[in-house]
Order: structure tokens, then sequence, then C-alpha cells
């Protein structure tokens, strides 16, 4: 191991990113369009630098243990430590995290408005992104998570669409709602272990009692971010105002906050009262696969349609988690890792129709496949992998997930199976509706196919998704160890 | 415990300086005149941060009693005198920025305004119900003239009168309660209260109730909060970004000098009314702020939210509960101070703004505002990484360690209500289209505004570990 602090420096690269931006906007006020080329390159830059560094992170970290690695603690205040570390779950989404960073920085090269504001925001939510995954003490943990906040609210606000101020304030409220009960119960946590760091917390063992009550609120918490549902009616509304770069950070990353917290803290941390509320998760879960599928069936926006989808595939890491089983577990791990991939593209097919056309509706499109074959293909590539065909990387997760609930609980996993139906019906009748046929509206005559930069958007997440599904052991035996602690926590072994 | 005046004296520093510094720049005004007003303002800022220093710097190893026991100096009045005299240094600084060139441009200020921190100073030493009530009054006068500084305007007359009615009604409240205190235990001084207090004597708690509700009349905590708006918004806005910062700060101070000193053995009888006032104080900050529209009216109900939780800390007693509520203050007053620095640079043309809708744009047009905003909103909302998110961090585990969890859920809850109008500024200054451009802002204002902002974030977060090691120190004598 190095001596190098490479967490810290992963973490706030980006953020360092940021202050320079922001030195830059305060050396020339007013609007400056060499400033705007500049931001875009210079957020490029660092996400890009910060990629490179975790991949070198990576590249020191050891696959086959299960401990904390890579750790960094400082004494902060006399409980809080500023204490870093990663373990296999936490490790593949901040890859997951620095990957789809660059990408989001191209697929913002259309963004005008307030350029190098965007650009700052975004780095500094890469920081807080990355943070909440390294983070090992419960504070600095919700430091993160709560932080992420911020600037996501003015990324939604500024540079959303009609209904923005809506959907942020929306996004805004049930999420520190949800956090700040998880805030009461994290402090009364450590009151009650007389530490802060997530290690000690997950060998200390709490009275049944306040591991109900702190489940609930922890619950609370990581159900808003999941989302699951019923409280998932934020993320249509984020989803569809968000800048396309904003949606894609959402549903690849902040939704997987939800699905980490389950596993970093409600598992390991109250077992018993996971045991004792999994009837109620399947419940949800199942509601939320048949129930949100249905919706998205009857979308009109694409965007909406997609963000629906999220919710039903969520519904697939919530049972997969609270199974419990090993199955259970690493499927839920990887369609969390999956959706990610697919998700983000989905969002940036939209984006990549939407900075053509400005306009969401299925019924504006049709037989794009006449224009645009390239992006065709790719929007059916990423369809299939939504559907979770075999092959592409959203089958071994759903499959998994199924085959672990079955262990537990088979009505469960024959409701979610119908969510794997029902999710093809959809996907497939918006691609049917969006490429397929002939073109009907005049206004796509002209429309033009992938360029360049899209391509380089593209190309990575085409080969993540191919590779995840044609070879998922590699993803599975890199977090198994980590995967198997908590199991092992959780009471149920291998 | 020596009697000897010298003694006495060479402790008090702080105190003579600053009496001495009123005296000699009230001479010095009146020889020089309202031209001098702007030096004289600037002096006095000096001589405040002086006090400060010096405060921190005469801290005893152990609890001294001074003056025949009247005052006490240690280091819990170190810490808040410290803070004090930043938060009155920073107030003074704007003033006399907002003033210059205004026909209000008087010397008096400078005067009056080291006369309040004297009475802050005092009120943070009290060691008896006597000097209590003389810390309290020096500051109160003083701050009732600096309400009305305005003299030609009709609001500002009527904020000083305002505040001088209730004002002098809740000072009868708290004589009335420190009269039964006296009668019931034979004692002004706080040590021989606490040996006549502990049987619980109802006469005592009747008088202990009372001095409650006359400081916190001074907090502006819920019920006893009416004057705040009316005072914030017709006082000068820098007198109002005094009033939101040290007073408080002084009236929480000797709360707590006054709950765990003397009446430290019924913490059980005082608990369910600061718990009470705490609630009150929550409820109707946050939800009365929901539909402000000016935004000195809105920094008033917000100042009301805050001491909600700083009352909530106070409920949890003991050392813990005292150094959550000082850190909390200490978390405030930079945020506070910081938006009322971009209040005083919300001129456009000249005129002074003060509608949260005048901040429409500011994002597009003063990048450094709405960043100044950004951060010290999002401080008083209570969100990480910024200093106020470790205020409430704090506050909460100091009071689930005391048992008291339906309150700190409550304050849960009061924080995303008051999330919604701390967000509806920083919407109004990222969202909306651009509105006025605002005036280039003095450096006075800019320099404020970016100390402010770099102790909210990240000075206070990254030296957490020394504020919270301070704190801990200035809670050890209780």
């Amino acid at each position: 191991m190095s001596d190098l602090p490479l967490l810290s420096i992963v973490t706030f690269l980006p953020t360092f990113g940021a202050l320079l931006l922001m030195a830059a906007r305060w050396a020339s006020p007013g609007s400056n369009p060499g400033l705007d080329r500049g931001a875009k390159y210079l957020a490029l830059a660092f996400t890009c630098a910060t990629l490179v560094l975790t991949l070198y992170a990576l590249a020191q970290f050891n696959p086959a243990s299960a401990d904390f690695q890579l750790v960094e603690n400082r004494q902060w205040a006399s409980w809080l430590q500023y204490h870093l570390g990663v373990d296999g779950i936490s490790m593949a989404l901040i890859v997951l995290t620095a990957a789809l960073m660059p990408i989001c920085i191209l697929a913002s090269w259309s963004i005008e408005k307030q350029v190098a504001s965007y650009m700052t925001l975004f780095l500094i939510l890469e920081t807080t992104l990355i943070g909440v995954f390294a983070s090992m003490d419960i504070v600095l943990f919700y430091v993160f998570f709560e932080g992420g906040l911020i600037p996501m609210f003015i990324l939604i606000g500024v540079w959303g669409g009609a209904r923005r101020i809506y959907a942020a304030f929306k996004f805004f409220l049930y999420t520190l709602l949800g956090s700040i009960l998880m805030l009461v119960a994290l402090v009364a946590m450590a009151n009650t272990a007389k530490t802060t760091s997530i290690p000690d917390l997950m060998a200390f063992h709490f009275s049944p009692t306040l591991q109900y009550w702190c489940w609930l609120a922890f619950f609370a918490s990581f159900a808003v971010k999941m989302p699951m549902w019923p409280v998932h009616t934020w993320l249509p509304d984020a989803h569809v105002e968000a800048p396309t770069a904003g949606s894609v950070v959402l549903a690849a990353i902040l939704l997987k906050l939800g699905g980490y917290g389950f596993l970093r803290f409600s598992l390991p941390m109250f077992p018993d009262a996971s045991h004792y509320f999994t009837p109620l998760i399947f419940a949800l879960s199942v509601i939320a696969i048949i129930y949100t599928s249905l919706v998205a069936f009857r979308q009109t926006d694409i965007k909406k349609l997609i963000a629906y989808s999220s919710v039903a595939h969520m519904g697939f890491v919530t049972m997969g988690i609270f199974a419990g089983t090993m199955q259970g577990l690493q499927g839920a791990m990887f369609q969390m890792l999956s959706h990610g991939v697919i998700s983000g593209a989905l969002f940036l097919c939209v984006g990549v129709v939407y900075d053509r056309m400005h306009t969401r509706e299925i019924a504006f499109y049709g037989g794009l496949v006449n224009r645009m074959p390239v992006y065709a293909a790719v929007l059916m590539l990423f369809t299939l992998g939504n559907v979770g065909l075999p092959g592409t990387s959203g089958f071994p997760g759903e499959i998994l997930t199924m085959l672990g609930t079955f262990h537990v609980n088979p009505w469960v996993a024959a409701g979610a199976c119908t969510g794997v139906i029902l999710s093809a019906a959809y996907a497939l009748t918006l691609y049917r509706k969006v490429a397929l046929g002939t073109i009907t509206n005049p206004k796509l005559e002209t429309i033009t196919d992938l360029d360049g930069r899209e391509w380089v958007m593209f190309v990575p997440l085409i080969i993540a998704a191919l590779w995840m599904g044609l070879a998922p052991a590699a993803t599975l035996n890199f977090t198994k160890p980590a995967i198997e602690r908590v199991a092992v926590q959780y009471g149920t072994a291998p | 415990m020596t009697t000897h005046l010298l003694y006495s004296l060479s402790w008090t520093q702080p105190e003579c300086l600053l009496a001495a510094a009123a005296l000699i720049l009230a001479v010095l005004g009146a020889y020089l005149g309202d031209r001098a007003a702007g030096f004289l303002a600037w002096m006095a800022a000096l001589v405040i941060l002086v006090a400060g220093v010096l405060a921190i710097h005469f801290q005893a190893p152990a609890p001294q009693q001074v003056f025949s026991g009247a005052m006490v100096i240690d280091s819990f009045g170190a810490f808040v005198k410290a803070l004090m005299a930043f938060a009155a240094a920073a107030a003074l600084l704007l003033a006399s920025d907002h003033f210059s060139g205004s026909t209000d441009k008087r010397f008096e200020f400078a005067v009056l305004a080291l006369l309040s921190t004297l009475g802050f100073f005092v009120m943070a030493s009290a060691n008896n119900l006597m000097t209590l009530y003389i810390g309290l009054e020096l500051q109160s006068l003083a701050a009732y003239v600096l309400a009305a500084f305005r003299r030609d305007d009709a609001k500002s007359s009527e904020a000083g009168l305002k505040y001088f009615v209730l004002g002098a009604l809740s000072s009868g409240i708290l004589l009335y309660g420190a009269s039964l205190v006296y009668g019931f235990t034979g004692s002004l001084a706080f040590d021989h209260i606490a040996q006549n207090a502990s049987s619980g004597n109802v006469g005592v708690i009747f008088g202990l109730v009372f001095l409650i509700c006359g400081l916190a009349f001074k907090m502006s905590a819920a019920p006893f909060h009416m004057w705040t708006p009316d005072v914030y918004e017709g006082a000068p806005t820098p007198v109002t970004a005094l009033f939101a910062s040290a007073p408080k700060v002084a009236a929480v101070a000797l709360l707590i000098r006054l709950l765990y000193e003397p009446f430290g053995d019924l913490l059980q009888s005082w608990r369910q009314v600061i718990v009470a006032l705490s609630v009150l104080s929550l409820a109707v900050g946050t939800f009365a702020a929901l539909v402000q529209t000016d935004i000195k009216r809105l920094m008033a109900y917000s100042s009301i939210a805050n001491m909600g939780f700083v009352l909530m800390g106070m409920a949890a007693g003991g050392q813990a509960g005292v150094a959550a509520a000082l850190m909390y203050l200490a978390f405030y007053v930079p945020a506070t101070l910081g938006a009322f620095a971009i209040i005083l640079a919300m001129r456009s043309g000249g005129t002074r703004m003060e509608k949260i809708s005048d901040l429409a744009g500011l994002a597009a047009r003063r990048p450094w505002m709405a960043f100044v905003l950004t951060a010290v909103f999002f401080s008083l909302t209570g969100i990480p990484p910024l200093a106020g998110f470790f205020g409430k961090f704090y506050v909460f585990q100091a009071a689930l360690n005391a048992g008291l969890w339906p309150l700190v859920v409550f304050g849960a809850l009061a924080t995303v209500v008051g999330a919604g109008y701390y967000l509806w500024i920083i919407k109004t200054v990222w969202f909306d289209q651009p509105g006025p451009v605002f005036d280039r802002a003095s450096g006075t204002i800019i320099a404020v505004a970016a100390v402010m902002t770099a102790l909210t974030f990240p000075v206070l977060v990254a030296g957490l570990g020394s504020v919270e090691a301070w704190a801990k120190a200035a809670a050890a004598p209780f």
C-alpha cells in the first residue's frame, strides 16, 4: 500500500477543479465565450484525471480481501474521524461514478447558460458522490450524502426544463425529509456505541428496539433515495426536468446511494430489524416492480418512461438485498452496477434526440432508424439491456435476484418475474414507436446521426454493457468478498 | 476569594477597556463631530476585537470570582465574549460602511455599540442577580437607541419605540422574578441561591420561570418573539445584523449561567419550560418565515427558529448541552452576519432593496454574492458540509443523550420546513430571471462577507475539532 492518500485525492480532485473554475470566473467577470469553452475542457480534464486516478486506485486494490483497503484515518473532532476506505462494494461504485462523470461532461457540451457555474457544480457533485462511497465514518458519510443535494438542487433548478423549480424543490425536500430522520438515528447509534466508525458500528450489537427505530429511520432515507414505491414520485419529476447529464447522474449514481445504504448500514448493523421488516420490503418491491412497470407503459414522455422503469429495476435491487442470500445480494449489487450503465446510456440516448429536436414526446418521433441507423442500433442494445436480455448486463442481475429470492419466498420471486415481462412490453413498445416504422413527422427528415462526441460517449458504455453481460464473473468475483461479509453479518452464511 | 479592587480590575480588563474606550470616544466624538464617525467606528471595532482577545487571554484555569462575587471570570465567559466581540466588531464595520455618506452618519453609533458590547460582556460574566440586571439593561438601553438610529425614518423610530416598550415590560417581568427568587432564597448571589433553591420551593420556581421569560424575550424565543420581526425590519440593517448576533449570544450565555449555576439542581423543573420554548420557537420560526417577502423579516423568523435549536441544546442539560449550544451559536453567528453583509449590498442605483424578490437572478449578475448567499443559507438550513450542520449535529447528540428524542424529531422536521424558505431564497438567487443590477459592493462588505463565508465553509468545518475542544472547555465550569 502506498503512502499517498489516494482516496482523498480521488475524492477532492474534482473540487480542486471547481475551485480553479471559480477563480477563473472571479478573474473574468461577465459573460465570456472563452471562459465557457475553457470551463468545458477543464471539467473534462479533471473528470478524466479523476478516472485515471480511480483506475490506479483500483490497481492497488486487492479484490480477494473483504477488508477495507486504502484506509486513511485522521482525527476530526472528539468522535468524528476523517476516515476513508473502500471494499469491493464501494470500489465498484466509485469506479462507476468516476467512469460516468467524463461522459456526463461530454453530454453537457451543448449547455450554453452559465457554463462555468454548471461545470463547477458538476465537479462538486462528483466529489460528494465519490466521498459517499469512500466514507468509513458515518457522519462523514452523511456529510457527503446530504452535501450532494446542494449541487443537484441548483443543477436541476437552473438548467432544467419547464417545471424545473417544482422538480428541484420536490427533489430536495423529499430527500431532506428522509435523510434528516436518518441523521437522528445516526446520532442515536453514535451515542449508544460511542463511535462513528462504520466498521466499529458493524461490529456493535444494537438492542432490538433501537434496531427497529433506526432501521425505520434509515429506511426513510434510503427508500426515498432508491426510490421505492410509494415515495418514488419525486423521481419522474426530477428526471424529466433535469438536464441530460443531471438525469444520467441521478439514475446511474444517486439512486445507488439507497442500495448502497441498505448494504452498508441496514443489513450489517440492524440484522434483527432487517429480518423483521423483510416482508415489508418484499411487498413494496413487488408493488414497485409491477405497478411502476404498468405506469411506465402509459407514459408519453420518453424520459418519464425510463424514470419509471428505473423505479421498477430498483425494486429488483431491494428485493435481492433483503432476500439476504448470497445470490440475492450479489444479484442486487450487479443490478445496481448494470443499471448504472444502462439507464445512464438510455438517458444519454434521450439527450441525443432532445438536443436535436428539443422535445421528448414519444409521439413526435418515429422511424428514426431511417435517418439515424447507428443511433437506432445503440438504442436497441440498451433497450434490450433494460429488458434484461441474456448477453447484456441487465440479465445476470435480474436472474440472480430472482433466484436468491426464490429460496426465501417463491411468491415474491414469481411476482417479480412478471416485471420482466412487463419491462419487455414497455421498453420494446417505446423502441418501436421511436425508432421503427417510417418517418411521419416532416421535422425528422433532417435529423442527423451520432457525431464524434456522441460516439465517444457511447462506446465505453456499450463495451461495459456487453462485457458485464457476457463475462459477469469478473464483476461478481470482485464484489464477492465484501458481499459475503454482509451476508455473514446478516446471519445467512452462503 | 479576595475583594481587592485591583485584583478584580486585573481580571476584568476587557470590560474596563470597553468602558474606558466608550468614554474616550464619546469625548473625541464631541470634539471632532460627526465627520469623524467613520474613524470612531473603526476605532471602536478595533477596541472590541482587542477586548475579545483579552477575554481569551485572561482565561483563568479555575473560575475567578471578582468584585466580591458579583462577576465570575471563567472559560465559559471567554468563549462567549470572544464570539460576541467578533460579531459586534463585524456589525460595527458594516455600520460604518452603511452610514458613511448618509445623513445618519453620527459618531454616537460607535459609542453606543461599545456600551452595548460592554453590556454583553457583563452579562456573560454575571454571578449574581444584580450584575445580571445591570448588564442586561446596559445592553438593552444602548440597543433601543440603536434601533431608532435613523431618526427621520418612521419605521426606525417605530422599531426603537416598540423595542423599548416591550423590552421594558420584559425587564419588569425579569425583575419580578428576581425579587421572588431573592425573597425565597434570601440572596442575590448565584452560589447562595444554589444552596437554598435545591429544595424546589414553589416560590423559587415561580421566580425562575419569570426570569426565564424575561431572558427569552431578549433572545427572542417564542412566545416572546413578537417584537423581533418589526424591530428587525425597522432598524437600520447593520443594527439588525448586530441584533441578530451578539445580543442573542449574550442572552443565551446569561440564561445558561442562570439555569446551570443557581438552579442546576432544578433541571427537571426548568427543562419543561425550555423544551416548551424550544418547540414553540421552532414552530413559529419556521412556519411564519414561509410567508415573508421582506428579507429582514425573514431573517427575524430565521433567528427565532435558530434560537429553538440553541434552546434544545440547553434543555439537554449537562456540559454536553452547554457545549452543543455554544457550538451552535458559533456556527450560527458567521452565517447570519454573512447574510446581512449581502443584504447591505442590496442596493441598486443608490436605493436600498429589502425584498426577497429583489435578489432575482443574482447568480447571473453577481456570482460572488450568490455564492455567499448559497453558503450561508444552506448553513442556516443545516445542510452539510457547511458549518450549520455540525451545530445541529451536536445539539441533536446532546438532546438525544438526555432522552429528549421527541424534541429532536420535532427539530428534524422543523429543519425540513425551514429548508422550504431558505431554499426559496436560493431559488430566487439562482433560478429566477435576472432582476435589478446591484451596485458594486464596498470593500468592507466584501471583506466581511468573505470572512463569514470562509468561516462557514471550510474553516470551522476543518477546524471542527478545535471548536469542539474549545466549547467543551467553555462548558467545563458547569
